[in-house]
């Protein structure tokens, strides 16, 4: 029983989500509000981690598996795209590449720094 | 057989995961990272489609039902991000900022591309989503007057480079804390490249499904201040 107690958690979550999203006229999807209520319930206690662990962690190693359906149904797209392939192809793989570093050197940067001023303010 | 076949709902999901398992051992047995157990299943589904001449409603028909844990799912992304808050709250400054720079980023290299490519406006804005989450591409691909059904194309195949070389672009840019590397590859290739993240440890995991979430809330407010840029 505790596997369908936990699915029924958050499946329950999941369907507060998509009414939020359905009464709040914002393009933010389901998943995100259902997202921040899962956190916001986490922290305050209102669910114990314990209540969604296992069907969770199942989840979310099965997560890779959801992607598959929606990946194979660019069959059906990619011949509305074949006068601009190369060029698209190439600015998702060098934009990709530039928001990865951006992203990555500028957190690494700061978080080294605050660590640093971290390690003054204990020597002083 | 073959009207057997696209009559079932149990055959999308089936060979689906079939062929995801068969991806998982290929990259047991050879370890070479194209061998990406994602890339493997989906290039193993479209050539059985397309040998055996069926159709994508056909197939979508079952594999429809692994679509529908995507949201459970990413509502479990909550998990990871509660488990590593504290880490969170301590490097609060350092995320926010982070993940600000690669949401602009994104906007500057697609800008930067689309002219030197000389790329229609159209064409551009349907871009500008590129890595963000699906759900929330779609509805902004619209708003800003793209191709929704390229957008989430465009998604999904950044979502596939990301979960390949996630850690290979990680490495080469010298990028090795966790915090900065979760943050990294969530900003730029969105639950795809968390479910890649998550693989990768708990810290990386945590703070990419952040990423997801907040670089697409801010890809949202922030657009359109570069629609008109081209």
């Amino acid at each position: 029983m505790k596997y369908i107690y936990q699915f029924t958690l958050i499946l329950f979550i999941t369907f507060l989500g998509e009414f939020i999203y359905n009464i709040i006229p914002l393009p933010i999807p389901a998943s995100i509000y259902g997202l921040l209520i899962m956190l916001f319930c986490l922290q305050v206690k209102i669910i114990k981690l314990e209540m969604v662990k296992e069907a969770g962690a199942f989840l979310l190693e099965a997560m890779p598996l959801m992607f598959i359906p929606a990946a194979v149904g660019l069959l059906t797209v990619w011949q509305e795209v074949t006068d601009i392939l190369l060029p698209l192809i190439i600015i998702i793989i060098f934009s990709t590449i530039i928001v990865m570093a951006a992203t990555g050197r500028t957190t690494q940067f700061i978080i080294r720094q605050g660590g640093e001023s971290d390690n003054e303010r204990n020597n002083l | 057989m073959k009207e057997i076949i696209c009559n079932s709902v149990y055959f999308g999901v089936t060979i689906s995961i079939l062929s995801y398992i068969l991806g998982v051992q290929l990259k047991k047995k050879f370890g070479w990272r194209l061998l990406n157990p994602l890339l493997v299943s989906i290039v193993l589904v479209i050539s059985f489609l397309l040998i055996f001449e069926i159709d994508f409603e056909a197939y979508d028909k079952g594999a429809k039902y692994l679509s529908y844990f995507l949201t459970p799912a990413t509502v479990c992304l909550a998990i990871p991000l509660y488990q590593q808050l504290e880490l969170l709250k301590k490097n609060l400054k350092a995320v926010m900022i982070g993940i600000s720079a690669g949401v602009l980023s994104s906007f500057g290299s697609i800008l930067a591309l689309s002219y030197l490519f000389q790329l229609t406006h159209v064409q551009y804005v349907t871009l500008l989503p590129k890595s963000i989450t699906t759900a929330i591409g779609i509805g902004l691909s619209q708003e800003i007057g793209g191709i929704p059904t390229i957008t989430v194309a465009v998604i999904i195949v950044t979502g596939v480079f990301g979960n390949i070389f996630a850690e290979s672009i990680c490495k080469l840019f010298n990028i090795k804390d966790p915090i900065a590397v979760g943050l990294s590859i969530g900003t730029a290739a969105h639950a795809m490249g968390t479910a890649k993240a998550l693989e990768m440890g708990e810290v990386e995991g945590a703070m990419s499904s952040l990423s997801v979430a907040v670089a697409g809330i801010l890809t949202v407010i922030s657009a359109s201040f570069f629609v008109n840029l081209l």
